[in-house]
């Protein structure tokens, strides 16, 4: 349950990471340039960014129920360690909540400048916000700052478990890249296939190009960084790395498998590929990567889920890095746009390619780390609540969701077909034509 | 008041302020029912007016539970996992509610809003019932420590729970009313000042009905709440709150809304201190008091420091926020005009800079892979990032072609 409610919640979460900076950077532009073409394109993408930051509010809501609800006994013993990062989370949602309601109604009721600044806070508190939830996460995968005496936690330091962590800082960039790279493919995906249907002025291309740019220099980045967090996996989480293969016994110079399958022994029919894992984990092909069953294996996640997660995220990005450098190639080299059509196909494909990607490393990391909930001092099994009806519980919510989601589909077609106002209101009520 | 006790007066004092502004978001989606003649009117009223500050007003909540489980980790535990029905209630009453709001935002005021305009008044008359309810079953001690240890019914559908859902209820349709009758007012609307008047007149009446009713049900059913409630500070809270709720009756009256506003508000956060008075010093009467409940000291000092700093960024951000609306702000009509001048933007040398973003991007990259040190890695991050950022600028500017 808790966690259709993230998967739901972290697509969401991309967009109040990203979609505020880009936003700012076009009404910026508009007033730079004195062009209204990019407020018109500011102004309608706020409509869209409060709609997802209204559900956000609720799915976020939902979170915060059930992690008291679902985790009692977690919330209970570490509540404590890490309770001190959601608070500043609930500071940063405030903070988000307030400054979004005076910047989607404040168009045209402030100068331009001032409703530039009032749309600051927004960017920094949807930043501020998802970092304090990351080192939560950090720690989870990572826990330090604290000390169990006869299973009592004590001697607690909340700023040296949540920020001060090995574990925090790469995935804290690894998130926010992927945030740009969701954002930025899903928006250049939508007017894309604006694009192949035939809607294709100055106004759809400013809006696909500048999303684009972004992920398109985001993906490539988030390979890099996404050595950088095997790496980091490969030090302190030894057994989810093997889980990333399937690798039964601790090998020199381990293969990784494309594909295949992993029968509880060993992997079956995938593509072998030598050396691969250990110049993943430690950049050496002969260097030694620590096997599952040098744990028992009530201590081992479930392997497959992880491989293939693990597996599709990197297929698809590297996919992605592929299409964001064919894009940055014609815009440097030919300074222009791709023409044929399999490039906006590609587009339109990349927008739900990226968070299925996006979904697929969360996967990867949480049910790498099962089955501990804190790794290596708490199961999730001791720290689920006691409570019966959590099915009926699940149900509903997985109506409520699937409610959800069509409204905002709904929603978002909507504002995509409602006519454009090129002319702001504010030049429409003294028109040129009654002069 | 020792450190124990400080979260729990943040606690209060957020429950005051959900109680005070989500209670009149609430109201406001009471008064969306369908009430004959004038129910077109009322309910885009209603909305207009709360729009822009809904999920302001609804962040409170978030910040009582995260200082709830941060702070007293084993009630919170204790109590959610017991009275998880009710909470469960709510959040779906949440989902719909925040559903409805973008659904209106999105849509304006067409027919096609009617159908929606049910499910929020639905969902905003049931959440505050089952939040009360849960609040009900704290007071009247019927949750007991531990993993889903007390009855999962009972504990929420008993007469306290009940009576405090109705409350809930209805004070908040009475704040709503207020809040909109003197919105009414700015901007002109006389019929709508008088309809939400009587309106806040009748809910006030009721909620002050619905609270004497509830003091015999209470004596029977939480002797010990009612013990609190009739002595000492309790009763001194009580004291206040019913004065306060009879001042802003008469203020309303008499049509002084921006008054009426602080004295409704000053009743709720008395009876919300009462609770606490009236059940101290138990955090879950009786089995769990405050000081037993307590995390241990420095996370308590981390709550402390991230209030200071709450203190310091909400209040002004807040101020602003209700300012800009209670000064007719963002009422329609009340735009500006103003509009940057032209400048065309020309990028020098933009070969050298593509280049030289380019080249800092892809040394950032080498050094990401080969780094060693926290150092190089901060350098190596701080490159790949600066490389993005400015092949960002140069290049998001779409080329002028086809």
């Amino acid at each position: 349950m808790q966690a259709l409610s993230l998967g739901v919640h972290i697509p969401l979460v991309c967009f109040g990471i990203a979609f505020p900076a880009i936003l700012l950077f076009v009404e910026w532009l508009g007033i730079r340039t004195g062009d209204t073409l990019y407020r018109t394109l500011a102004r309608r993408w706020s409509r869209v960014m409060i709609s997802l930051f209204a559900v956000g509010v609720v799915t976020g809501t939902i979170l915060s129920f059930e992690l008291g609800m679902l985790w009692p006994a977690w919330m209970a013993k570490f509540g404590s360690v890490f309770g001190f990062a959601f608070a500043l989370e609930g500071i940063s949602f405030f903070l988000e909540a307030i400054f979004i309601g005076i910047y989607v109604y404040g168009w045209d009721r402030f100068s331009p400048r001032i409703h530039l600044l009032t749309g600051i806070p927004i960017a920094i508190t949807g930043m501020t916000g998802s970092l304090t939830v990351i080192a939560v996460n950090g720690w989870m995968n990572h826990p330090s700052g604290f000390t169990m005496r006869n299973g009592q936690v004590t001697d607690v330091h909340p700023f040296t478990a949540l920020f001060e962590n090995s574990y925090f800082w790469h995935e804290l960039v690894h998130m926010y890249l992927a945030g740009y790279i969701v954002v930025g493919f899903v928006l250049a995906g939508v007017y894309a296939w604006g694009k192949l249907r035939g809607r294709w002025g100055r106004y759809e291309r400013t809006a696909l190009v500048i999303p684009l740019t972004v992920a398109a220099l985001a993906a490539p980045a988030q390979v890099v960084i996404g050595d950088w967090n095997g790496r980091a996996v490969a030090a302190e989480q030894p057994i989810k790395l093997a889980a990333f293969e399937g690798l039964q016994e601790t090998t020199k110079g381990a293969p990784e498998h494309l594909l295949g399958w992993y029968n509880g022994s060993t992997v079956v029919g995938g593509i072998p590929i030598p050396d691969l894992l250990s110049i993943l984990a430690y950049h050496s092909p002969s260097a030694t990567v620590q096997g599952l069953d040098t744990v028992p294996p009530s201590d081992r996640p479930p392997v497959n889920w992880v491989r293939f997660s693990f597996q599709t995220m990197v297929f698809i990005g590297t996919a992605l890095t592929f299409l964001g450098l064919w894009y940055l190639w014609f815009r440097i080299i030919r300074r222009r746009l791709p023409r044929t059509r399999w490039f906006f196909r590609a587009l339109v494909a990349a927008a739900p390619l990226s968070i299925v990607a996006l979904i697929c490393g969360w996967i990867t990391t949480e049910v790498g780390r099962q089955p501990w909930i804190v790794y290596n001092v708490m199961r999730t099994s001791e720290a689920v609540t006691g409570a019966t009806g959590i099915p009926v519980g699940f149900a509903t919510l997985i109506v409520v969701y699937l409610l959800l989601a069509g409204l905002v589909v709904w929603l978002l077609r909507r504002l995509a077909r409602s006519p454009l106002e090129l002319q702001p209101p504010a030049e429409s009520v003294t028109p040129d034509v009654a002069r | 008041m020792s450190l124990a006790e400080f979260p729990l007066v943040l606690i209060l004092a957020g429950l005051v302020g959900y109680s005070v502004l989500a209670g009149a978001d609430f109201g406001a989606g009471f008064w969306t029912l369908p009430q004959g003649r004038l129910t077109d009117r009322v309910r885009e009223h209603a909305h207009r007016a709360m729009a822009p500050v809904w999920e302001a007003n609804h962040v409170w909540l978030i910040f009582v539970l995260v200082i709830a489980w941060t702070s007293y980790p084993t009630a919170f535990a204790s109590l959610i996992s017991t009275l998880s029905i009710p909470f469960f209630i709510a959040a779906v009453g949440i989902i719909l509610r925040g559903s409805t709001y973008v659904f209106r935002s999105a849509v304006g005021t067409t027919r096609t809003g009617a159908a929606a305009d049910v499910v929020f008044a639905v969902a905003s008359i049931i959440t505050p019932f089952a939040l009360g309810a849960a609040v009900g079953g704290i007071a009247s001690g019927r949750v007991p420590v531990g993993n889903a240890a007390g009855d999962l019914v009972t504990s929420w559908l008993n007469p306290t729970s009940a009576m405090i859902g109705a409350i809930a209820v209805f004070s908040g349709a009475y704040l709503a009313a207020i809040y909109l009758a003197a919105d009414a007012r700015r901007i002109g609307d006389a019929e709508l000042e008088e309809a939400f008047r009587r309106r806040a007149l009748g809910a006030a009446v009721a909620a002050g009905a619905i609270a004497l009713a509830a003091l015999p049900v209470v004596r029977d059913d939480a002797p010990r709440l009612y013990h609190g409630l009739t002595h000492g500070g309790g009763l001194a809270c009580v004291i206040v709150s019913a004065v306060a709720g009879l001042v802003t009756i008469a203020l309303v009256w008499v049509r002084r809304f921006g008054l009426s506003r602080v004295t409704a508000a000053a009743a709720v956060a008395a009876i919300v201190a009462g609770w606490a008075s009236a059940q101290s010093p138990y955090l879950l009467p009786t089995y769990l008091t405050v000081d037993e409940a307590a995390s241990p000291h420095a996370t308590l000092i981390s709550i402390i420091v991230s209030a200071v700093l709450a203190a310091i960024l909400l209040l002004p951000s807040l101020s602003l926020l209700y300012g800009l609306l209670l000064g007719g702000r963002f009422d329609p009509g009340r735009t500006t005009d103003e509009q940057p001048e032209p400048r065309p933007v020309r990028i020098g040398r933009w070969e050298l800079l593509v280049g030289l973003a380019a080249t800092v991007f892809v040394a950032g990259a080498l050094l990401n892979i080969f780094c060693e040190t926290a150092w190089q890695r901060a350098i190596a991050v701080a490159a790949l990032l600066g490389g993005i950022a400015g092949g960002f600028v140069l290049l998001a500017i779409p080329p002028e072609e086809d």
